[in-house]
């Protein structure tokens, strides 16, 4: 097991160097003037080139990407053009705002997901499998940015039981667990948990279904295991699947999403990434995506070991 | 015993509540921005006139302020932290500047001459320590003759620049003036393990904006990035016209409109700056009122006289000015749209008095386009280059469709090609006969008219054919260069208004745009906002302004 975890761990370095490299390169080829943030349409070439030059990006390719990598390795992802902040302080700052949100989109749409999934499988095809994968198909084909919307109107607007916009009274940077805070949280944790949700509850559905048609399960109950233990094994055999899915789901959230982030004004990655791409702001955007790149890839890692752990089957060499 | 003692616990707390009077409700203005992140905080904003409007103006004066109390006439400057200014008339490239006495920032430090100076080289000299190469971008090409400044003595600045311009005086209204002592002091608190000085100095311009200090009425207290930005009244304002009553102003970014408009119908902000049309409605039936006036701004086509084009026959370019029915497009955009006469309008200093009147006269448009050889079996082809969106654009998609449709009366076969907006904004720089217009024969890029050079003399003039600047349409000849520099040598106000007027007389008639509407700027607040003065202009002055609570 140990020798497994240390193989993966190995591999994934040179993942990590090549995302590096994707970051760089797919922010670079994209058209569009790197200081466009900060230089106005009336600006001279002469101030032009004097900017690129302040900035670094006269420089080649090649060299612009050591630099930013030697940088990077050490936890310094320069300072946005836009902004003139350390992109480091605003990726992380973002990432904060992110998981508070999305750990309770999580909680949200897993248990649900979960909870509907399960119900639909175990009494497959009666009226609460219907109703339970009709919910879950809501939830996947609904729009989140007009559901975010139609909340707001709802609950902010005409109700007026919830605020609209923002992460608290006094912005992110004084968030509590209280209710004056989390007032703000859930309208756009409760948009951003229904499609997990939808997908979650689709695929522990199927699994449930499949593993109560297997001879194993035919043999607990003949061997007079009581519904109680026979949902065990049920369990037990669909969590190494719907994990995978799960993580990959809570992969997606944790990228933060720029539709609902940019709908409620919630300053996550999302909100983040979405300025950084209008702004042309190019170490944001490189700092920003290399960091959500390297959750994308701890993730699967952790997902990989936690599927291992639960089935050994799945530990080879 | 025990009732004695209830009785005088109750009777000094009631006396307690009563000395300390009526509970102290702090007044607060909460205003939700289209920008999608605070403004820079440092004394150049960025975010374009946005930046200006909310942590420039608020926060720092400059030489020269605009006169903003006007919702009638055009905003002119008038002092700010000079008390006048004169040429030289020995050198025109020098200017005077006398400063305003017992002026101090909000760290206490007195405002003076080498304050000016300093906030010069902060965005000129790139020798100077404090040069901050972000805040360049914003300022430089809002100047573009200023080259520097001399301290003569406490009260009194000499600024040179490159060539003679009667520009600078209304340009110096973009400069703003931070606290050298203040930034020389979180110089001096950057962390001992940066030790160069390019470094310690970035570092002391970020924690500028954290805790900015200029002369203005309100003062920073709260910075949270992308999140909200907080000012304070400055109770000691030199002008006590524009001390605040307001206690505190919020300032919140919400780049969608919807968003917006949800946060003021929910009551969580009292303020929004453009509001989308078709919420207007829905906003003034809950008691929101909406403020517009006609800004200094041109939402037009800009006409390419590169060979081949047909704008190069005059009597195509007056047709399409008579061709488009700008009151029914008014209509289209819920009435928040301004028809215009020219980039300017009747009654502002530059007017002039133009031979061609732009105005809905499809009958005169057909036969000047039947006199140039078209007609509906034979129309002239034309395309278009525009955006999908942008700031300033308007609604560029549904307007621009409405145009191709109105010109369709007058022979006008009109092709658009519509690219993304960072797209269009770039090839705005490369011209007509560049490789990026694909053919083009005009280009929609809506523009502000607050200076001459940005209003007149940066597409008229063969001096800044592309990619110098923006005379996209390479239009220009002997008789305008002419006219622009005489608009630069009068340096008597009057004067200097007089030669740009005749410089607007002449683009109207030569006509090398179609005007097709002016923003209005809409913006819709609480009915607990009052004083409220939107001018003729892309700013407003929070200051005077007043809220219930």
């Amino acid at each position: 097991m140990i020798s497994f975890i240390l193989r993966r761990v190995v591999y994934t370095v040179p993942i990590m160097l090549g995302v590096s490299l994707v970051c760089f390169a797919l922010v670079h080829i994209s058209p569009g003037d790197p200081l466009v943030s900060i230089l106005p349409p009336d600006a001279s070439v002469e101030l032009q080139e004097q900017m690129m030059a302040i900035y670094g990006f006269d420089r080649s390719y090649p060299e612009q990407f050591l630099r930013w990598l030697g940088r990077a390795v050490q936890g310094d992802l320069g300072n946005s053009i836009a902004t003139g902040r350390p992109v480091a302080t605003e990726v992380f700052n973002a990432v904060g705002n992110t998981l508070i949100l999305a750990v309770t989109a999580t909680i949200i749409g897993f248990t649900l997901g979960g909870l509907f999934g399960f119900v639909a499988g175990y009494f497959r095809d009666s009226w609460i499998d219907k109703l339970a994968t009709a919910i879950s198909v809501i939830g996947v084909s609904v729009p989140h940015y007009w559901l975010g919307m139609v909340m707001v109107i709802i609950f902010s607007v005409e109700l007026r039981w919830l605020p609209a916009t923002g992460a608290g009274p006094g912005g992110s940077s004084q968030w509590v667990w209280d209710w004056e805070h989390m007032q703000y949280l859930i309208l756009p944790a409760i948009t951003m948990s229904v499609i997990p949700m939808g997908i979650v509850a689709r695929t522990v559905r199927a699994l449930v279904a499949d593993i109560l048609q297997q001879e194993f399960v035919s043999g607990l109950r003949a061997k007079g295991l009581l519904d109680r233990g026979v949902l065990a094994h049920v369990i037990k055999n669909a969590a190494p699947t719907a994990l995978a899915v799960m993580g990959l789901q809570l992969g997606y959230l944790l990228g933060g999403s720029i539709l609902i982030e940019t709908v409620f004004s919630w300053p996550g990655t999302g909100f983040l990434l979405g300025q950084a791409i209008f702004q042309r702001d190019l170490p944001l955007l490189q700092g920003t995506i290399l960091v959500l790149a390297m959750f994308f890839v701890i993730l699967n890692l952790l997902v990989d070991v936690a599927q291992t752990a639960l089935d050994p089957r799945l530990q080879r060499g | 015993m025990r009732t004695i003692l209830y009785r005088s616990s109750a009777i000094a707390l009631t006396a307690a509540v009563l000395a300390a009077g009526p509970v102290w409700a702090e007044k607060t203005l909460t205003i939700g921005m289209t920008a999608a992140d605070i403004p820079r905080t440092s004394g150049q904003p960025d975010q374009g006139f946005e930046g200006n409007r909310f942590t420039g103006i608020p926060m720092y004066d400059a030489l020269t302020h605009w006169d903003l109390s006007s919702e009638t006439e055009a905003s002119g400057i008038v002092p700010g932290l000079a008390t006048a200014w004169e040429v030289n008339p020995d050198d025109t490239t020098k200017w005077t500047f006398t400063l305003r006495e017992g002026v101090t920032f909000h760290d206490g430090s007195p405002f003076n001459a080498e304050a000016v100076v300093w906030n010069v080289q902060k965005v000129l000299d790139e020798t100077a320590l404090h040069f901050a190469p972000d805040q360049v971008g914003a300022t430089k090409s809002r100047m573009p003759t200023l080259a520097s400044a001399r301290a003569i003595d406490d009260l009194t600045v000499e600024l040179t620049t490159t060539q003679p311009d009667s520009f600078l005086p209304l340009n110096m209204t973009m400069l703003f003036m931070a606290s050298p002592t203040h930034w020389q002091a979180l110089y001096d608190a950057v962390d001992a393990a940066i030790t160069d000085p390019k470094e310690r100095a970035a570092a002391a311009w970020t924690a500028f904006t954290f805790d900015p200090s200029g002369t203005g009425p309100f003062e920073g207290d709260l910075f949270v990035p992308r999140e909200r930005f907080e000012m304070v009244k400055n109770e000691a304002y030199w002008d006590p016209a524009r001390t605040p009553t307001i206690d505190r102003v919020v300032l919140v970014p919400l780049p969608d409109s919807n968003a917006r408009t949800a946060a003021l119908l929910s009551g969580q902000v009292d303020w929004i700056e453009a509001p989308a049309p078709d919420a207007i409605p829905r906003i003034q039936s809950e008691g929101n009122v909406i403020y517009s006036n006609p800004q200094p701004h041109v939402w037009p086509w800009q006409l390419s006289f590169h060979e081949g084009s047909p704008w190069l026959d005059k009597r195509v370019r007056h047709a399409a000015n008579l061709c488009v029915n700008r009151e029914e497009l008014q209509v289209l955009l819920g009435g928040y749209m301004g028809i215009p006469k020219g980039s300017v309008e009747p009654g502002h200093p530059w007017w002039g008095n133009p031979s061609f009147d732009i105005r809905y006269d499809p009958d005169t448009a057909r036969a000047l386009m039947s006199e140039a050889g078209f007609s509906a079996d034979n129309p002239v082809q034309v395309k278009v280059q525009t955006s999908a969106s942008g700031s300033g654009q308007m609604q560029p998609v549904t307007m621009n469709e409405y145009v191709q449709q109105s010109l369709a009366d007058c022979f006008f076969d009109v092709e658009l090609d519509v690219l993304e907006w960072n797209t269009v904004f770039t090839n705005w720089r490369k011209g007509a006969a560049d490789e990026s217009a694909r053919g083009a024969h005009a280009i929609n890029v809506s523009f502000a008219t607050m200076d001459p050079f940005f209003a007149m003399v940066r597409f008229v003039s063969t001096e800044t054919f592309p990619p110098v600047s923006n005379n996209w349409g390479l239009f220009g000849n002997d008789e305008f260069d002419a006219l622009i520099a005489d608009a630069r040598t009068s340096f008597a106000d009057a004067d200097r208004d007089a030669a740009l007027a005749r410089l607007h007389t002449r683009i109207v008639e030569e006509a090398p745009f179609v005007w097709i509407a002016h923003d209005v700027g809409p913006r819709a607040m609480s009915p607990k906002v009052g004083n409220v003065t939107q001018p003729k202009n892309w700013f407003i002055d929070i200051a005077p302004m007043t809220i219930e609570e």
